[in-house]
């Protein structure tokens, strides 16, 4: 369960060159990790691709932090 | 003079006068193109005009469902998409008191509608590779107006509307939206026209003659260009000087 974090953190870190420790579950990407609403649909595409789902574009918009996406994640990864 | 070897560009409305000259242009710079249009016959005739390589694509631009997969089929054919030219257009010409709803529904849902579709199915792709070129084909008119044309003249501003909020979102990403607006081009259309209409028509033109495709096709090259890098949200007027706006 925890590996759906890792994998989130690293992609956080890459697309929005972040230091790894500021990524927490409760930190919200726009506010905190200096996202803006395209960077925030290019992470929903990144974690589309690495676990290989769809997340629909209503759910999107509730993907405010880190654990937002994680718990999503988790949801829907068998 | 502008090199696109390697880059890849989808073409719609490629079987007429304008499309065609723009899918020339664009091979003849070295770019993959894939060709769309209603008329197949044509478009394998252009096609067999191309020096590099080409394919055809069909799709109806008033069906939704055909739009969606159409820039997915291009790039089967021709590999990720670099440069989208969404040339085709209708047009249902009527004073507005006389406008069917259906006219009014037609031009916009073909000549906006299948734009906005086309350029959303670009945008992964390009956003994902940091590279991109949007290009719109609008009208003179659509800036200036014209009676009888209210439909396709709506269709034409709202292309102009669309590309300069996709410019603003997407520029960040090394994508860019751009229109070229053409004037009176010669086609089949206006080589029909009685000479005393010609005549009026030249009157209003400082360049005293119609525009080739030829001359939409090189604004549309240099748009596509990385030398165009820095052009985004812009309307390139090539109007022999009609409007100058």
């Amino acid at each position: 369960m925890s590996d759906v974090f890792e994998r989130v953190k690293k992609i956080v870190v890459e697309n929005l060159d972040v230091e790894a420790d500021k990524v927490a579950e409760s930190a919200s990407f726009i506010d905190d990790l200096g996202a803006d609403s395209l960077d925030l649909v290019e992470l929903v595409m990144a974690f589309e691709e690495e676990f290989n789902i769809e997340i629909p574009d209503d759910v999107q918009e509730n993907i405010r932090t880190v654990g937002d996406a994680v718990t999503h994640i988790k949801a829907h990864v068998s | 003079m502008f090199d696109l070897t390697g880059r890849t560009a989808l073409v719609t409305g490629a079987s007429g006068g304008i499309g065609s000259a723009i899918a020339k242009a664009l091979s003849e710079s070295g770019a993959k193109v894939a060709l769309s249009g209603t008329r197949e016959g044509v478009l394998e005739e252009v096609k067999a005009t191309l020096p590099g390589e080409s394919a055809i694509v069909t799709a109806n631009l008033s069906d939704a469902e055909s739009v969606d997969g159409l820039v997915g089929r291009a790039e089967e054919a021709i590999g990720p998409l670099d440069i989208l030219v969404a040339n085709a257009g209708i047009t249902r010409d009527g004073l507005l008191m006389r406008m069917k709803d259906e006219d009014w529904d037609a031009v916009l849902n073909v000549n906006l509608g299948s734009y906005f579709r086309l350029a959303k199915s670009c945008m992964r792709g390009m956003m994902k590779r940091r590279h991109g070129r949007i290009i719109g084909i609008t009208s003179i008119v659509g800036v200036t107006g014209n009676p009888g044309q209210a439909n396709y003249c709506a269709s034409k501003a709202g292309m102009i509307g669309f590309t300069k909020s996709l410019a603003q979102e997407v520029a960040s990403r090394g994508i860019t939206a751009n229109c070229v607006a053409p004037g009176f081009i010669q086609s089949p259309m206006t080589d029909v026209l009685p000479d005393a209409q010609k005549e009026a028509l030249l009157g209003q033109i400082p360049a005293g003659k119609l525009g080739q495709g030829g001359d939409i096709a090189g604004a549309v090259v240099y748009l596509s260009s990385d030398e165009a890098a820095y052009v985004t949200g812009q309307t390139l007027h090539v109007n022999g000087g009609m409007a100058m706006i």
